[in-house]
């Protein structure tokens, strides 16, 4: 799960890691009063949406006063603002934060992760502030400082401490570091974090460090220990409207630009269905989770979803049944049918036990639709069924 | 012979009393694995089926010598579960449960390294040594028992493998799910190096996906040590970055573990990769017979 700049500041600055001072706002109105409460002098008119490069895509203004926060707040608010992350469409801005202006000195790049390969949470931090940590790792990887976190005894002072020196930070600005790094980390752990990235970290003219800019990402998997807290922090403004639509049926539901839509039970089938749509000619419209049991509401479910996609021409049904029978699937679906107009072309492929008697069933339902033999067949014909 | 499990597997399930643990214990017995206890804390002293529970998995093993566990414990004690069949001795833990916060599999890897203690999963659907012993969620009846080795990242993807090399009558020494999630008990590394030494095992299928870079180690592993061919697919060729597709370690981060970068990498290596997910049986029939 994905949160703003604003509500990630809010987190870390409750675990003592210094942000510069500023209001989240709604309105221009709002954003104007922002400019006067933080002393009516330089501040910075930020966008808060859920992807990266906004400074470049024009939703970040450094601005002078109140009136041109009011001014420049106008414009932003509102705006389909397009980075490299948003897709061509953009994304809508509903929420600005405005904040004070920094004499910035310098800036660095820290972030947290987990590390895959080690199995352990990971510090990595660089001198190449403002740039992508993706960019510096390919091009030039030397540069990279990281401390791998112990599982048991967790982010040790000196660990901290290494990284501060390594960026080449001196006197003062080294323990405020240090120590900034201990509690980001402190802040990882105990919210649950996948990412915590600062980037970037910068050292002012008046001597100190701060998070100018914030991101933090949940793990969604440690949703039930932060139930409350992490439904607050949600904007479902952020999320494709089909997709919370399936999360709130239990169904894995990401949607994608193609037009062959597809109901599969298991995540590696589902993207080993989309795989073999586009290597037999065909795109698909999206991925598609409907879990274990496949039954008549879950499908039905499915079938809504996957048909709120207007660019949907067909739809490919691809069920390894496994322990759950294959005749109880396709009667599912032929009860999914009658609760759901299918108005595409279906295709229908089961596998496992009872196989055979379920292809019989399908074909002798008098539903329209066409019985895939295995995965090749079935997925030649969805695509041909669009031509 | 196999791999991990066999008929002689002595298995006790954590999580017995519950709904998903009791249909697949009922499962796992009907296939004729030998499931000699069941682990519900607050529980001990009952019987499912005639299998005894215990309170603990230390009274378990020590009254039945149970030395495999299989664990469908809710995601918040689930990382405990694995933590104490560990601490009880048990040589190889399977753990269906998915959903355990990435945290707890940290500290569960870092406990597991003073034991000497094999984890598969979580987030997997078990490991099955065909017509001996089926340790997971997995249908038994479409496995035959055989040469090949297989090891997956996925649930149905796995099972769809193992119908293309049932219905060629390629049949298989022991297939393992290693789980969906971004930490996992064992890589295709571990198993790799135990199929390589499995005097029955001829050649192997690995199933990877998008996200990490545990596929790429493994191509470098199958470069240097393996000997007996593999045949590969990667899952999520055409899925986009940023996105988590299911499994929560299905994910292309930073424009990293991309399907294109692992398919590369294992056929650098020799692997015999192919791009449908229909054509594995088909490639594994023509390595073992070139």
């Amino acid at each position: 799960m994905k949160i703003h700049e604003y509500q990630a500041k809010a987190i870390l600055r409750d675990y003592g890691v210094a942000v510069p001072n500023g209001f989240a706002v709604f309105s221009a109105e709002e954003a104007k009063k922002a400019a006067e409460d933080l002393g009516g002098g330089t501040v910075v008119v930020k966008a808060q949406i859920h992807a990266g490069g906004r400074g470049k895509g024009g939703g970040v203004k450094v601005v002078q006063g109140p009136a041109e926060a009011y001014e420049t707040a106008k414009q932003i608010m509102g705006m389909q603002l397009v980075t490299h992350q948003t897709g061509p469409e953009g994304k809508e801005v509903k929420r600005l934060l405005v904040e004070e202006g920094m004499d910035i000195r310098k800036e660095y790049y820290f972030g947290i992760v987990i590390d895959r390969a080690s199995n352990c949470p990971v510090l990595m931090a660089s001198t190449e502030g403002g740039m992508e940590i993706e960019k510096v790792a390919a091009e030039t990887p030397e540069k990279i400082i990281k401390e791998y976190v112990h599982p048991g005894l967790g982010l040790r002072p000196f660990q901290a401490t290494k990284i501060a020196y390594k960026l080449g930070l001196d006197g003062k600005l080294v323990r405020q570091a240090s120590k900034m790094f201990m509690n980001l980390y402190k802040a990882f752990e105990a919210n649950d974090c996948s990412l915590v990235e600062i980037n970037p970290l910068v050292a002012t003219g008046d001597g100190r460090i701060l998070a100018l800019d914030a991101k933090i990402n949940f793990d969604d998997n440690a949703q039930y220990r932060h139930q409350d807290a992490w439904a607050e922090l949600r904007d479902l403004s952020e999320e494709e409207p089909l997709e919370i639509e399936a999360s709130k049926y239990g169904l894995n539901y990401i949607k994608l630009d193609g037009n062959v839509g597809c109901m599969v039970n298991g995540a590696g089938l589902a993207m080993a269905t989309m795989d073999i749509i586009k290597l037999s000619g065909g795109e698909p419209a999206n991925f598609l989770d409907v879990g274990g049991g496949a039954n008549a509401e879950g499908v039905a479910n499915a079938f809504r979803i996957i048909l709120s996609d207007p660019n949907v021409k067909a739809v490919l049904i691809n069920i390894f049944g496994g322990i759950v029978r294959c005749d109880r699937i396709a009667n599912g679906i032929i009860e999914a049918t009658k609760i759901v107009d299918v108005n595409v072309p279906l295709v229908v492929r089961l596998e496992g036990t009872n196989a055979e008697e379920a292809s019989k069933i399908l074909e002798e339902s008098g539903i329209d639709m066409i019985v895939g033999r295995g995965l090749a067949d079935a997925a030649q014909k969805v695509v041909a069924a669009i031509q | 012979m196999s791999i991990l499990v066999n008929k002689d597997s002595k298995i006790l399930v954590q999580g017995i009393t519950g709904q998903e643990g009791m249909f697949h214990t009922r499962q796992c017995v009907a296939y004729g694995t030998q499931v000699v206890a069941g682990v519900t804390p607050g529980k001990g002293g009952q019987e499912m089926d005639g299998i005894p529970v215990f309170n603990t998995v230390e009274d378990a093993v020590l009254s039945t010598g149970a030395n495999v566990s299989l664990i469908f414990v809710p995601p918040p004690f689930a990382a405990d579960a694995v933590m104490e069949a560990a601490d009880a001795g048990v040589e190889l833990v399977v753990c269906i449960t998915e959903g355990i916060p990435t945290l707890d599999m940290v500290k569960v890897k870092a406990f597991l390294e003073d034991t000497d203690t094999r984890l598969i999963g979580p987030n997997c659907p078990g490991v099955i040594t065909p017509d001996e012993a089926k340790v997971g969620i997995m249908p038994g009846f479409i496995h035959l028992k055989g040469k090949v080795g297989l090891i997956s990242r996925s649930g149905t993807l796995t099972y769809e493998a193992v119908k293309q090399l049932t219905e060629r009558g390629l049949g298989q020494s022991t297939c393992i799910g290693i789980g969906g999630d971004p930490i996992i008990g064992s890589q295709f590394i571990d198993l790799l190096a135990l199929f390589q030494d499995d005097p029955d095992t001829e050649a192997v299928v690995m199933i990877g996906e998008i996200g990490g870079t545990a596929e790429e180690e493994a191509a470098e592993f199958v470069n240097n040590y393996m000997t007996k061919p593999v045949v590969g697919f990667i899952a999520g060729q055409t899925a986009p970055p940023g996105r988590r597709m299911g499994h929560a370690g299905a994910i292309i981060a930073g424009g990293k573990g991309t399907a294109a970068e692992k398919m590369a990498a294992m056929s650098a290596a020799g692997i015999e990769v192919v791009k449908s997910p229909a054509d594995i049986g088909e490639a594994v029939a023509r390595v073992l017979n070139p």
